[in-house]
């Protein structure tokens, strides 16, 4: 053993040309961690759910034990219809990327369980503050996807008015905050907002979302202080899928405890869910939300995912993972085992699957006609330039009078 | 009328708007039980309770990104930082969040916050405790910056600010708390008792932002200044028997460029006075403003007497502090100047 400090430089378990290698990962059998008393004691709890995986799907397909949420046969449809909506709406988006219709684009394959689960556990009137890959929230809570493409397309009808890059959405009526790109400040804000509900008395919860990279920036640890000190009523989500760009989740101090374990490091529970079993995922939600709204106190969930695509349109993953890893994913997709799950039960049918899928993609291609009609970045209607010094104040101060008047002098040269 | 120092000013101002607005809260550390290091909060939690008046975790980030939130869930909050110097781990949610959500969601989410920081130096604070980091809020689009130079401005510019939907960074200049300050440490104190601004009504009133005040007219130069630096001008002024104009300007942003315009085309010279650091500072804005704007009018160059651009000293406060002697050596020079 060296007698000298060294610098420990985590590698990922394979790089391109190598197998992938998902032996890192501990996984729990389906059913096999206790479902505990939303109100019970921290140290009576914190091993299991924060060491352990709470899984409902076995590998046949079926629900076990104690976390099953036991969904009626059409929740599940609902579920597995917002799963595939927001699945072809990100092919679609990212085909149009690359045609040069859009700037950019992120999917968010393979983790599309993470969102569309667990909005669907939450009341509409819970707010949501989501990471820039969790469009599944929007399309869960019913937003037009013709909103969120003239967004990308930074049209006449884009609800951020041109000021956002695409897929930075917003929905105040929808009780969804705006995404930002610097990463994990939604996760004090969300804080912030459910102690305010506190403070009002009402009942609704925050639930926020941060991918495992971000887990590492100090608004993290800000959010699950406050979240300790004051107990408010809010969900912290980690979706631990595995990559931030080019460096695994090593890079985050994923190597040595599981990121849920954080959650009793700062005093409240961190559960650890497979985050491709929709019914897992809907299940510790229900439980995290639970503890919220009876006043407990904050949840850590660290969702166990991969991130089956790229980072966004802008980066090449074969640059520096297996390109077959995702194959090689041990949690398998969400939206495959939960269509198996149904079929299994008889709830479902592959004809029925086919069907729903090209309902979606017919639906998908007339919501980008008609956004397509409120004007691409080049053609058709386009957003008032004027608008460029709107909403930076209530009220538009002196000098940004004079700079507007600066910009239009020069339109009408 | 009462007398009130700048503190008891601003706890005034709170204290009336959380009667009047439930929705307004504060938040910060040591403020709640304690009542703050400088006493602004004193008795507001007594008053108003733990939930209103927050005692929170040293965490600046943590204090500005909650309260974010909570703006976003209804609530006015007032966050106290405790010093300036300790605001730079808020500065993400300051810079990239509160001041662009409005923008960036089309006016759909808004966070009304006021920040209220003590800042500037001359209390023997050192390099933590003594900044005056104005000009990097100036620099963000999307940030109401403002320092009041008196108890009466205090009172009313904070009750503006709580009102405000737009968030405010509100600087204290903490050597003024309990009376003007003229440069020289060696004087004794002098009380807010004795100074006409000291006079504070116990009820609401309102200063709007972006509006400066001419504190001493005159006709030989104008004096861009805001802060303790309003009174360390007006007796450099008076020792040097310069017959020159004081614009306090109160509010960086809003700017009220009318006020600084009409004042340099009367003078045709001008001297810009900061505590701050002078390269990149506010003065450099100011500066570049009255050039754009009384170019013509000008008769000499634009001077800036500021604070030297090293980290803030211990030892050498009083020759880090741009004092009466710096001011009184540029009157001279750009009245000399043809």
């Amino acid at each position: 053993m060296s007698r000298r400090p060294r610098l420990h430089i985590p590698h990922p378990p394979a790089r391109p040309g190598e197998d992938p290698d998902f032996s890192y990962v501990e996984i729990s059998p389906a059913g096999s961690v206790a479902r505990p008393d939303p109100t019970a004691r921290l140290r009576d709890i914190e091993r299991s759910l924060a060491f352990e995986m709470i899984r409902v799907l076995d590998d046949n397909n079926v629900a076990t034990g104690p976390w099953d949420p036991l969904l009626d046969p059409a929740d599940l449809q609902i579920g597995l219809r917002h799963m595939l909506t927001t699945r072809l709406f990100d092919e679609r988006m990212q085909r149009m990327q690359r045609q040069g219709r859009i700037s950019f684009y992120m999917k968010s394959l393979g983790e599309e369980a993470v969102s569309v689960a667990q909005c669907m556990a939450l009341e509409p009137s819970d707010m949501l503050f989501p990471s820039y890959r969790n469009q599944g929230l929007q399309i869960t809570r019913g937003r037009n996807l013709v909103d969120l493409m003239c967004q990308c397309l930074s049209n006449s009808a884009d609800m951020c008015k041109g000021r956002q890059m695409p897929i930075m959405y917003h929905w105040a009526r929808g009780n969804i905050f705006s995404i930002s790109g610097n990463l994990t400040t939604q996760f004090p804000q969300a804080v912030g907002w459910a102690m305010a509900a506190a403070i009002k008395g009402e009942d609704d919860i925050a639930s926020a979302w941060i991918g495992e990279g971000a887990s590492a920036e100090a608004d993290f640890h800000h959010a699950m202080t406050f979240a300790s000190v004051y107990k408010p009523p809010v969900i912290l989500n980690i979706v631990n899928n595995q990559w931030a760009i080019s460096t695994f989740q090593g890079f985050a101090g994923g190597e040595n405890r599981p990121f849920a374990a954080r959650g009793p490091g700062y005093g409240f529970p961190g559960v650890r869910v497979d985050g491709n079993d929709f019914l897992a995922v809907y299940a510790v939600t229900r439980w995290a939300a639970e503890r919220a709204r009876r006043g407990v106190g904050a949840t850590l969930i660290e969702h166990v995912t991969y991130r089956a695509d790229a980072h966004s349109t802008s980066d090449d993953p074969s640059r520096y993972r297996p390109k077959e890893e995702w194959k090689a994913w041990p949690l398998g997709d969400p939206v495959e085992r939960l269509k198996n799950h149904m079929i299994a039960e008889g709830y479902w049918s592959e004809a029925e699957h086919e069907a729903l899928i090209a309902e979606l993609i017919e639906h998908v291609s007339e919501c980008w006609e008609e956004a397509l009609t409120y004007g691409t970045m080049t053609d058709g209607p386009q957003l008032d330039k004027n608008e460029l010094f709107e909403d930076v104040f209530k009220d538009m101060p002196r000098h940004l009078i004079d700079q507007r008047e600066q910009l239009r002098a020069l339109e009408d040269d | 009328m009462a007398q009130m120092n700048m503190i008891q000013a601003l706890n005034s101002a709170m204290n009336l708007m959380m009667a009047r607005d439930p929705d307004v809260i504060i938040i910060g550390q040591d403020v709640g039980y304690f009542g703050g290091v400088f006493r602004a909060t004193d008795g507001l939690q007594r008053q108003y309770g733990e939930h209103r008046v927050i005692d929170a975790p040293i965490a600046e980030g943590g204090i500005v990104g909650s309260a974010i939130g909570m703006g976003v869930n209804g609530l006015r909050p007032i966050v106290e930082i405790q010093f300036a110097d300790y605001i730079y781990p808020g500065y993400d949610q300051l810079a990239s969040e509160l001041a662009k959500l409005r923008y960036r969601t089309a006016g759909d989410f808004f966070s009304p916050l006021t920040i209220r920081t003590p800042c500037g130096g001359g209390i023997r604070g050192g390099q933590t405790h003594s900044q005056s980091p104005e000009g990097i809020f100036t620099h963000v689009a999307g940030l109401k910056v403002v320092m009041p130079s008196n108890p009466y401005d205090a009172k009313g510019m904070l009750i503006t600010a709580i009102e405000d939907d737009d968030p405010v960074i509100f600087f204290e200049p903490k050597r003024i708390y309990n009376g003007p300050f003229d440069g020289d440490p060696d004087k004794p104190a002098v009380p807010w008792s004795s100074h006409p601004k000291g006079e504070v009504p116990e009820e609401y009133y309102t200063i709007p932002l972006g509006r400066a005040e001419i504190t001493r007219e005159g006709s030989d130069l104008t004096v861009l200044c805001y802060g303790t630096m309003v009174h360390v001008c007006e007796a450099a002024a008076k020792a040097a028997e310069v017959d020159a104009e004081i614009v306090d300007l109160r509010s960086m942003v809003p700017l009220d460029v009318d006020t600084i315009r009409s004042s340099v085309e009367k003078t045709g010279r001008c001297v810009i006075a900061h505590e701050a650091t002078r390269f990149s500072g506010f003065g450099a804005e100011l500066a570049a403003t009255v050039q754009e704007e009384c170019f013509y009018s000008l008769e000499a160059p634009i001077l800036r007497v500021t604070g030297w651009d090293t980290p803030y000293p211990h030892a050498f406060e009083w020759e880090y502090f741009p004092g009466q002697a710096r001011l009184i050596a540029a009157f001279e020079k750009v009245l000399e100047a043809a």
